[in-house]
This record gives structure tokens, sequence and C-alpha cells, in this order.
């Protein structure tokens, strides 16, 4: 009996800590979902008016659609850096000292802030700019390249270049983990560095995978930011959905459209941790 | 509206506004009384276009009230009158936020007759009329949500009551900012911004309330749409007006959209775009890096927008009266004569004359041709000898206003198709 009682007050800070910043919000969000709003004030409510407009407008599934396929893009495309450059870092690179050296270059441009680093692409791809000007100097177009900035290739660069660390990180540490006689073990019974790659180190590193899918993922999805800037407010997701209704004080549809989201989230994540199981692997 | 450029200038002026405040408020400390505004602080919020470092330092230096400013974007703005009642003393606001904030009961009703200069208003805020044969411009015009019943009014008045929920600071008319240099002829009408000749190097801003005003302008321009009354559209006009905007959007025409001053100074001096709505300050941004940049008047008119002081409800006593103090300092000229040098308007013309030099006058509010280097409050050089603003004289300029930026009753539904259109 003294025993669970000291587990449970052992268990009670973080479960108030985690109440009080994580359950409380989200389930204000969720009440706030079902009221009313007029051109400046809401009043509560409990009525399905905001869902019914998210539903029923087409606007709405584009954007989700947009939203995904930003997600899954970036996904592919820092699954492939990340992985790469973990690779090298963890099997090519011998030394101990230079791998801490060369994962903390890595990490020089999160120095700055994100925005700073996003916003640097716009010069550069701009009309006039570094890459087009350089690509018609050397004579491989002839006439600018409209489709460099504000369009899905920016906003997807920039997703890129900002979140691919997050998926070095894990992977290189599930990569350091690995027994090297495992490896070893590989090539003694004769296998090809691609077959020890697809049947030793990449089953070993899912973990690191998965929480580096997890992250950015949740991170695509969640941003409003980005899209906005990198597509010159000309595309949409849903995180600048929310936005929109925010800045017009329309907070009820602000809070529908995250639910929706915190849901859609949610059901990736689950989807995504059927495949793994990070718990066991790690 | 954001001007961040014009926070960067005085950045300078911060610090030592800071350190002439500490040192002021440790000197005046023996002598309270007597002087009991010298300890006064007043909370402002508004738009970075008029809630300047500057006008803090002056007012402290004339009347010894410590203004303590923040400089929001429009949305922002709109959003702290109506949901954070508390967080401050006066609200620098535009007359069309006024329809949106007043029946939420923050801001308090001032009495006319406590405004020393309120003859010398501009008639714009007061019946309308520029000049009495002037004819009003459709939208919410400042002076339909100027003035209400009593001190306790909660429903505007359509007349001069001596009750006012704004008193006019600054105001200006809005048209489209061009590249002439990219463009290379004449622009005369609201149309050539969706001519398909600027396809991809168009641009308009993405803030609904004042998005939708330069949208009906040019669908009212291309004759597709007559619309009843710009400013308070159906929702017919509203389908229609977007259903243009979304073509165009879908074949191109757009470069991007803008949401900030800088964001649009950036877009037309990098080329990306040469034919965007614009604000007054960004066309002058522009110049200053010897970029050729014309606010081009176009013959159907201007889009004009005035903004304005309100009370907060809470203030009373010694606060309220210094808050009237500040007003009629505002009004007395020197602050209208530092907004006109940047190519505002103030709300009492003649005030401010005496704080301009006779070229600056001339330039600014007489489109008279300059005589000498016209240079801005911050230093920068504007236009040389021998130039003429834009556009023309006050009267030329405020004259042709077609429309002012406005909430409309379908607002709501306006919001939501604005939403659609940068989906789209």
């Amino acid at each position: 009996m003294t025993k669970q009682i000291t587990a449970w007050i052992q268990a009670a800070p973080m479960a108030l800590v985690l109440l009080a910043f994580l359950v409380a919000p989200i389930v204000m969000i969720v009440i706030v979902s079902f009221w009313g709003a007029t051109e400046y004030s809401i009043y509560p409510a409990f009525q399905f008016d905001n869902y019914q407009f998210l539903f029923g407008s087409p606007v709405t599934y584009t954007v989700f659609f947009n939203t995904l396929k930003y997600a899954l893009i970036t996904w592919a495309l820092t699954l492939g850096i990340g992985f790469t450059v973990a690779y090298f870092l963890a099997f090519e690179v011998r030394s101990l000292k230079w791998q801490i050296a060369l994962f903390l270059i890595c990490t020089i441009p999160f120095w700055t802030s994100n925005i700073i680093r996003m916003i640097s692409w716009i010069p550069f791809l701009g009309r006039n700019g570094l890459a087009n000007s350089t690509l018609i100097s050397w004579g491989v177009i002839d006439a600018p390249l409209e489709w460099l900035l504000f369009s899905d290739f920016s906003v997807i660069l920039a997703f890129v270049h900002l979140y691919t660390l997050f998926m070095v990180v894990p992977i290189f540490n599930s990569m350091m983990r690995i027994d090297g006689s495992l490896i070893e073990a590989a090539k003694d019974g004769g296998a090809t560095a691609w077959q020890t790659l697809c049947h030793v180190i990449i089953p070993l590193c899912k973990p690191g995978i998965m929480i580096g899918t997890i992250f950015v993922t949740t991170l695509v999805m969640g941003d409003f930011i980005t899209v906005r800037f990198m597509s010159g407010s000309q595309r949409a997701n849903v995180g600048r959905l929310i936005s929109n209704d925010i800045s017009l004080l329309q907070y009820p549809s602000a809070s529908a459209t995250a639910v929706v989201l915190l849901v859609t989230v949610l059901i990736v994540i689950g989807l995504l941790l059927r495949l793994v199981d990070i718990r066991k692997e790690l | 509206m954001t001007t961040i450029s014009k926070i960067r200038y005085s950045r300078r002026s911060v610090l030592k506004t800071g350190g002439a405040a500490l040192v002021g408020s440790a000197l005046s400390a023996p002598m309270v009384w007597g002087q009991e505004s010298k300890n006064i602080t007043l909370r402002q919020f508004g738009t970075g276009v008029s809630n300047l470092n500057e006008v803090a330092t002056k007012v402290k230096e004339d009347l010894g009230i410590t203004l303590e400013m923040t400089a929001l974007d429009t949305d922002s703005v709109t959003q702290r009158a109506a949901t954070q009642p508390d967080s401050f003393d006066i609200a620098d606001i535009e007359y069309f936020v006024a329809k949106k904030v007043w029946p939420t009961g923050n801001l308090q009703a001032m009495d006319a007759s406590k405004i020393d200069n309120y003859d010398k208003i501009v008639g714009i805020f007061r019946n309308g009329k520029l000049t009495p044969e002037s004819s009003i411009a459709q939208g919410t015009a400042p002076h339909t949500v100027g003035f209400v019943d009593g001190p306790d009014g909660t429903s505007f008045a359509d007349h001069e009551s001596g009750w006012m929920t704004l008193i006019p600071t600054i105001y200006n008319a809005d048209t489209l900012g061009i590249r002439p240099d990219l463009i290379g002829r004449p622009i005369e009408s609201w149309t050539e911004l969706l001519n398909p000749e600027f396809k991809g190097k168009a641009s308009i801003l993405d803030i609904s309330s004042i998005g939708i005003m330069d949208m009906a302008m040019v669908c009212e321009a291309m004759g597709e749409i007559t619309y009843g009354d710009k400013g308070n559209m159906t929702k017919e006009e509203i389908d229609k007006t977007f259903a243009i905007f979304t073509e165009a959007k879908k074949a191109g025409q757009f470069r991007a959209f803008w949401k900030t001053f800088d964001e649009s100074v950036n877009l037309m001096a990098s080329g990306e775009v040469v034919i965007q709505s614009m604000w007054s300050p960004a066309i002058t941004a522009v110049r200053s890096r010897d970029i050729p940049c014309v606010y081009q008047p176009l013959k159907e008119g201007y889009r004009s927008w005035g903004g304005g002081i309100g009370l907060s409800a809470s203030l009373s006593g010694m606060e309220l009266d210094a808050a009237y103090e500040y007003i009629n300092w505002y009004l007395s000229g020197w602050v209208g004569g530092f907004l006109m040098r940047q190519g505002y308007y103030s709300a009492v013309p003649e005030t401010s004359k005496d704080f301009m030099s006779e070229n600056e006058w001339g330039y600014w509010f007489e489109g008279k041709e300059s005589t000498d280097v016209i240079t801005s409050p911050f230093g920068d050089k504007l236009a040389g000898a021998g130039e003429v603003r834009d556009g023309g004289s006050f009267y030329d300029r405020m004259g042709a206003v077609a429309c002012w930026n406005s909430v409309m009753e379908e607002n709501q539904y306006m919001v939501r198709k604005w939403n659609e259109f940068i989906a789209a």
C-alpha cells in the first residue's frame, strides 16, 4: 500500500505538468471549437457550425492534401539526405574526433534563427537572383526560371534545408550503437556492401528513422510561416488556414481546424508506430 | 500597416530617449508637486505608421507625459483593441477597425468641446466632405463611424454630435505602385493590375479588408462588375470579385502576395514585381535605394484610409486629463508636420504648416514643384529640386478618393472567401 502511494507521489509532478500545460490547453481548444463567433467576440455555445463549414468547403480538402503532400515529399528527401549523411559520419569517418567535429559542423546552420535561414533563400532564388544569373551566364538557360521562387519547389527546398538535421541526429545515434562485429560477421559471411546495408544496417536503424520521421512530419504539418514566406502567400497549408482565422478573430473556426489537424497528425503517428515498436527497439 | 523600416531608422533615438527619460525622471523627482502629468504614463498601441518613437520623445519634452508605444500590424491591432481592453490607454487604430471595436465597449467617447482645434479638423472627418462641393466616397468613410450619440452612445451618429469615437490623426490616398523603368509605358487604370502583359509580375496585399477594396477597384474599372457600394458588397458581388481574381491567380498573374510593409518593398525593389498595391512610405523606401518607383495616380481614383486615436474605456481622472492634453498636443502641429514630411496627411493641416519649410509645404501639400531637396524626417533624400509629388496637391489626391477601407456586413463571408482565394 505505502509502496503504491510512493509510486503515485513520484509520478505526480510530471502528471501535473502534463495536465496543466498539455491536456488542459487541448481541452480548451476542443471546447472553443464548438463556440460561435461574431466580428469581434466569441460566445459559448455548442454548435457544429465550424465543423460543418470546414468539412463542407472544398478548400479544406485541397489544403489538407497540400499539407500531406509537403510532409510526404519533405520526408522522402530528408530521409534520403539524412541517412546518407549519417551513414558517412558513422561508417566512413573512422576516428571519433573527426566524427564529433563533422557532426558539429552539421549543426552550424542552427546557430541562426530558422526565419533567417529561410528568408536568405529569397534573394538567392529570385528572378534576378544568384541562381538565375549564374545559370544564365553559364548558358544553361536563356530566361530566368520563374518556378525557383514562390512555388512548391521553394517551399519544399526550405523545409528540407530546415529539417534534415532532425533526421540526421536520430539515425546517426542508431548507427553508432550498431555493434561493429555484426557488420564484420556479414562481411565474413560473404555479404556485399549493398546486402549489408539492406539486411543489417537499415533494420537496426529503424528506431532512428522512425524518430526522425516523427520529427519531420509533425514539424512540416504544423508549419505556417515557411509556407507563407517561401510561396509568397500563394500556397496554403493547414497552419496558414489557422493563422488566417486567428488574425481575423475567428478563434472558434481556428480551433476546429486545429482539432482536425491534431487528429490527422495523431493518426499519422499512430500508423508510424504500428510499423515500428520504438519502445521495444530502444 | 507595419513599417518595420521606420523602427530601424529610429533605433538610435530609442537609446537616446531611454537615456533622456532616465535622466529626466531622476532630476524631476524632487519637484513632483504641481506637475502631476509629469509622472503619468500612457500606454499607446497602433500600427507602425504613426507609432513612432520620435513622437514619444517629443511629447515627453513638451508635456512631460511618458508614452509607451507598441507597434503592431493591422490585424493584431484590431485583435488587441477588441480582446485586451486592459492592455492600453490609447488605441491608435484605423477608422474601419472602429466599426469592429466600438461594439465591444472597450473605448470611450470623447468630448469634442475639449478638443482645441476641433473646428480646424478637415471636413472628411466631420461631415465627410473635403470641400462643400465634394461627394462622399464609398466604403467606411471616417465620418460615418466618427461620432456617437452621447458619452455612453453605443451606435454611430450620422451628424457631428460632439462625441467622437476617434480623433483623426493620419490618413492618405492609396493607389498602385509601379516600376516605370520595367514597364516603359504610361499606366492609367486599375485594370492594368490584371493585364496579362504583367503575368507573373503583379502582386496584391494579403490583408483581406484592404485587399478586397483593391480588387473591387480593378473589377469595376474592367467593367466586369458594377457595385452598389464597394464598401458593403452583397454575397453575389463578393463571389464575382473572387471569381475574377481566382482565375487570374490560377493563370499565374501574381508573383506573390505581401502582408508586411518590408515584403512589398523587397518585391518591388528586386524587380520580382512591377505593379502592385502599395503604401506611400513603401514607395519612398524603394526610391531611397535609387530605384525608380511611382505611386501612380489612376483615373478611377484612390482607395483611402484614415487612422485615429481612441481612449480606453477604463481611463479616468488624471490619466484621462493627460490623454486629452496629449490629443490637443497631437493636433497642434508638430506631429502633423512630422507625418506630412513622410507623405501622409495631418487631420489639421494648417497647424502643421508652421512646422514645415515653405519648400516642404509646397511639395507635400500644395503639389508644387520642389525648390530644393526634399528629405524625410529621418534624413533620407526623397526627391530632388524641381520634382512634383505623384498625384499632385492635397485637394487633387484626397478629392479623387473612390472608396474608403471598410468592414462590410458580409465580412465573415468575405473573409472565408479570402481564405479560399489564398488556398486556390
